[in-house]
């Protein structure tokens, strides 16, 4: 199921999808890829897998310290890849990675065998729209979704260019700042989501800092989707129940959602 | 050679570019816009010039050594008829006194400029990362002088290793930040720098301290550092009365080597950048990123990079801190490629044989980042009679009497 199916169905049953985040290889490489399963069989609507970097410059301490175990149980693109291709397309993959080791394995390359493998969307952290040409043209010949991050910083140009140049969705980062958990949704998010809405008609996901069933209820008002990374890492890490939590995370989708009234071009105020 | 470099996306040739998270984006084009607006500033280059002169104490001598080269002990005669003869058969080597500026290095040049422009800029928090702990103390001096609050991040293991430049930025009223992750050294204390820049982004300035990092960090630490090459042209002209035979610098992240080199790129004049050959070839036991690294993303520009086949960095390793990072500058990148500028490693013995020599033989302690390409120098200079070789001093070696004086 591509990413764009995987909206419409959720626009059919009225609610906003789930992007639940793991790391490769964290806790441990086998215990990863069956949180994989769980997260899939529990309600998550995307899986958004994180390769681990030595250099994880975007994350905060709980994804940071689950890269390095990552990269110590041996998680790499080629293990990725299997894991994938063992899901067999029961929800959509995407695989979140730093720059460098996609292109170590080489661009035209790397976007091939992650459609081969099963991933429909593939988001590079490090790779700003503005440098991403060759990226773009390789994974609309024959990759996933190349999918660009719009931040609060970001002004009304590069808002507009970014979702031009993302697909499959635009990834909506609430807060300036690094992935983690934060008790509350940091003030200016819901405005930002506004701006973008009025930007563009892709779907919108929004992640960093959100963490709780709470967040994931407000924000599904406001946004396609919500991604939820280092609550679920933490989840793994210390051996919750990730079944309770995905679900729980998931119903909040439900109960948020309205029909949502798209807002044109110079929005609301 | 097209001198233009880089280009208007910050390009040298392949090199370069601006890869790093969106948040950071739009201060990357605002701090583009204030640093060209800088450049042509008159006001404002007057005053970096005065305050290079004043308060870094430019410019800085090109001194003449006459008993390092051969090692003998010979007595130093300087420019008796007899020295001056014999001086057409010898290496005329000569050291450009970086380690003669305030606060002991080159990198004072950078961050002065910068700071100036942070405050130009509005900024009321500058931060930065460190190695050695040089460019934390130069950007903590500049801050003090300005102002300005300042936050270092640095490595644990190098706050071990350069403990007194711990306590020199706490004494300038800088924090210096610990950084356990990673490596715990350079390129970890970069990586922390730039998670605080991306959640502060709004109200601080980031000083990088060398020429890394996503454009226009390469150009603008560049263009600040080019006052050694300009300098030591006017010397050496003045000296020799005519160019140098060899210009040598060391490189890690490659600062003082762009400054010294930038003004020759259009001559003739052959240039070796020395990186740090650590204890031996195989990964993580160096940090000579041109010499055995491969084309790679890391700390927003694509250069060269230490990295194992499946694009993970390397760690690295070498005696000076200021040399142990897997990365370079994009513009050496280029310069290796194009074959312009020659890059070689030396092994942490040979520097610390050097920074002993020069000691001896000279009464100058250099920095054990500069004592690599002293080590370099000195392997060349019986070659060829009668040349005249140029070696930055990027730095005094004050901070290295430990790990020096541990070996003695």
């Amino acid at each position: 199921m591509t990413l764009s199916e995987k909206w419409a169905e959720l626009r059919r049953r009225n609610e906003a999808g789930l992007v639940a985040y793991l790391m490769a290889g964290h806790p441990t490489l086998e215990k990863s890829f069956e949180n994989m399963r769980t997260l899939a069989e529990n309600g998550a609507d995307f899986i958004e897998i994180g390769l681990p970097f030595s250099d994880p410059i975007a994350d905060g301490p709980v994804i940071q310290e689950a890269s390095n175990i990552g990269l110590a149980n041996g998680a790499d693109l080629d293990t990725v890849l299997a894991a994938a291709r063992s899901m067999n397309g029961r929800v959509p993959l995407i695989l979140m990675s730093y720059l460098n080791p996609l292109h170590r394995r080489g661009v035209n390359r790397v976007c091939r065998e992650l459609k081969a493998a099963g991933f429909e969307g593939l988001i590079i952290p490090d790779l700003p729209a503005d440098e991403a040409g060759q990226w773009s043209a390789a994974c609309r010949k024959a990759g996933p979704d190349l999918i660009f991050l719009a931040a609060p910083t970001s002004p009304p140009d590069r808002l507009a260019k970014i979702a031009a140049a993302s697909s499959g969705f635009v990834y909506c980062v609430s807060l300036t700042g690094t992935t983690g958990s934060r008790s509350a949704v940091a003030a200016g998010a819901e405005a930002f989501l506004r701006r973008m809405r009025g930007r563009t008609d892709k779907p919108l996901a929004v992640g960093f800092g959100v963490s709780t069933p709470e967040h994931v209820k407000r924000f599904s008002r406001l946004a396609d989707g919500v991604i939820v990374g280092s609550r679920i890492v933490r989840a793994a890490a210390e051996g919750e129940d990730i079944a309770a939590l995905v679900r729980s995370l998931k119903n909040a989708t439900r109960h948020g959602a309205r029909p949502k009234i798209r807002v044109r071009r110079g929005g609301p105020r | 050679m097209k001198l233009s470099q880089p280009d208007r996306r910050g390009y040298f040739g392949n090199y370069g570019g601006r890869y790093v998270p969106e948040t950071v984006l739009p201060a990357l084009d605002e701090l583009d816009r204030a640093y060209r607006a800088m450049r042509k500033d008159r006001a404002f280059r007057r005053e970096l010039g005065g305050l290079l002169r004043d308060t870094v104490g430019r410019p800085t001598p090109l001194t003449r050594v006459l008993r390092f080269p051969d090692g003998k002990g010979k007595t130093a005669i300087p420019r008796s008829a007899k020295t001056r003869r014999r001086g057409r058969t010898e290496t005329r080597m000569y050291l450009k006194r970086e380690d003669l500026c305030h606060t002991g290095a080159h990198k004072i040049n950078n961050t002065i400029g910068q700071v100036l422009l942070a405050r130009r800029m509005g900024k009321r928090r500058v931060i930065a990362e460190t190695g050695a702990g040089q460019h934390g103390v130069a950007t903590a001096t500049a801050c003090a002088l300005f102002g300005l609050k300042c936050t270092v991040y640095m490595g644990s293991e190098d706050v071990r290793r350069q403990a007194m430049n711990v306590y020199r930025m706490q004494l300038l009223g800088a924090e210096v930040v610990p950084v356990e992750s990673g490596t715990r050294t350079l390129k970890d204390a970069i990586n922390e720098a730039m998670r605080d820049w991306v959640t502060r982004i709004r109200d601080t300035y980031y000083c990088i301290g060398s020429v890394v990092g996503p454009h226009p960090y390469p150009l603008m630490v560049r263009d600040f550092q080019s006052v050694i090459g300009l300098e030591v042209k006017q010397q050496i002209l003045k000296e020799e009365g005519r160019l140098p035979d060899l210009l040598v610098a060391c490189v890690g992240g490659g600062s003082n080597a762009m400054g010294l080199f930038h003004p020759f790129l259009d001559t003739d004049v052959p240039m070796v950048g020395v990186e740090a050959g650590g204890r031996g070839r195989q990964p993580g036991r160096h940090g000579a990123t041109l010499c055995h690294g491969q084309p790679g993303v890391l700390h927003g520009a694509l250069s060269y990079l230490l990295q194992d086949a499946k694009g993970q960095v390397l760690a690295t390793h070498s005696v000076s801190a200021g040399l142990d990072y897997p990365g370079v500058g994009p513009e050496h990148a280029f310069l290796k490629d194009s074959g312009r500028i020659r890059y070689t490693s030396v092994p942490d013995e040979a520097a610390l044989e050097a920074f002993h020599r020069l000691s001896e033989m000279e009464g100058i302690l250099p920095a054990l980042e500069s004592s690599h390409a002293l080590a370099y120098a000195l392997r060349v200079c019986g070659k060829s009679p009668g040349s005249v070789l140029v070696v930055n001093l990027s730095g005094r070696g004050d901070k290295d009497l430990d790990i020096a004086g541990g070996r003695l």
